[in-house]
């Protein structure tokens, strides 16, 4: 009964996460948006990003917003995801040791 | 009207471009994977939630509250919390999928995850019209994801990271890396501000929920668009 409860609980979350991921394309593309949604839309895909990770940094470590930067350097120099998300990692590392452990 | 193509050629495009976000994806999988096991699922049961549900966020929303037995109303709740964000992410990339066929575009919607939102966005700012490359990022993204998070379950009971390990840092590496391609200068600049100082807020009025999210983002794309009416 537990483990039922279980999938359950799974599928529920699951569905509603379907219902999130297909409504908002399939409501607009079945009504034109007025001119300011459109316009409001072009800005979403930053928005959403900025709305993640500014709280999330401002609730972190300080090493992150160093870590946050040099990802940003790179990736505005390089254009290399991976190459960033790599930088950023290390950056941490570095920060970690020369400046927390000598504390 | 552009004509949208669904190629295999943008299908390998979207799978080599998705190889980097792995590197920000799997370290997010790996610990839902830990936390999974240590809520008392089996092995089954958390590939079938990752697998179903696949969405990290709200998935360790659901498990905080975790309860035997399962809460089914709550974790459904914490899923529609959490996860509103993809109904606003879909209409961004309508003109892509309004251009293919039914079913890679239901297949393409349920596997959206934000990494391969923000690639997708970014190629089709840039006149990209091959509707493939968001399959294409999608599917290898899934696969890692079932691999991170399966591992992690595995390794629960061995490993001992520290929750503030750099590793995990990579999730958020992730997400910063994707805002740069989607920079176009100034006018980002107050929109990106206002969503950033509200969703600070709200996440300090509303612990442990992700409306947060929704909210800067909106704030955001309402203060875009209020400029830009003004300008005319």
């Amino acid at each position: 009964m537990e483990r039922f409860s279980v999938y359950e609980a799974i599928a529920a979350m699951a569905a509603v996460t379907l219902i999130c991921r297909c409504a908002g394309y399939m409501i607009f593309s079945h009504i034109t948006p007025p001119l300011v949604v459109r316009r409001a839309m072009a800005h979403l895909p930053g928005c959403i990003f900025a709305a993640y990770v500014i709280p999330a940094l401002v609730a972190g470590p300080p090493q992150n917003w160093a870590g946050a930067a040099t990802t940003m350097v790179v990736m505005a120099k390089s254009r290399n995801l991976g190459l960033s998300i790599a930088m950023g990692v290390i950056s941490i590392f570095v920060f970690d040791y020369f400046l927390i452990k000598d504390i | 009207m552009e004509t949208i193509s669904f190629t295999s050629a943008g299908f390998k495009t979207g799978v080599r471009r998705s190889l980097p976000l792995l590197a920000g994806l799997s370290p997010f999988g790996f610990v839902v994977g830990l936390i999974t096991q240590h809520h008392g699922l089996s092995l089954l049961q958390c590939m079938v939630m990752n697998g179903l549900v696949y969405a990290g966020a709200s998935q360790l929303v659901a498990l905080a509250n975790w309860t035997h037995p399962a809460p089914i109303l709550a974790a459904a709740f914490a899923a529609l919390v959490v996860n509103m964000r993809f109904a606003l992410m879909g209409p961004v990339l309508a003109p892509w999928l309004a251009g293919i066929k039914p079913l890679p575009r239901f297949i393409s919607l349920a596997i959206l995850v934000d990494h391969s939102w923000a690639l997708s966005v970014t190629d089709m700012r840039r006149g990209g019209r091959d509707a493939a490359l968001f399959f294409g990022l999608g599917v290898p993204l899934w696969c890692g994801w079932m691999l991170a998070s399966t591992a992690g379950y595995l390794s629960a009971s061995s490993l001992d990271l520290a929750p503030r390990n750099p590793i995990f840092f990579g999730a958020l590496a992730a997400f910063v890396a994707l805002l740069v391609p989607l920079w176009r200068g100034r006018i980002d600049l107050l929109p990106w501000s206002v969503a950033g100082i509200m969703s600070v807020t709200i996440a300090h009025m509303l612990p442990h929920t992700s409306w947060y999210i929704v909210a800067g983002a909106l704030s955001g794309c309402m203060t875009g668009a209020a400029i830009e009416m003004r300008q005319e």
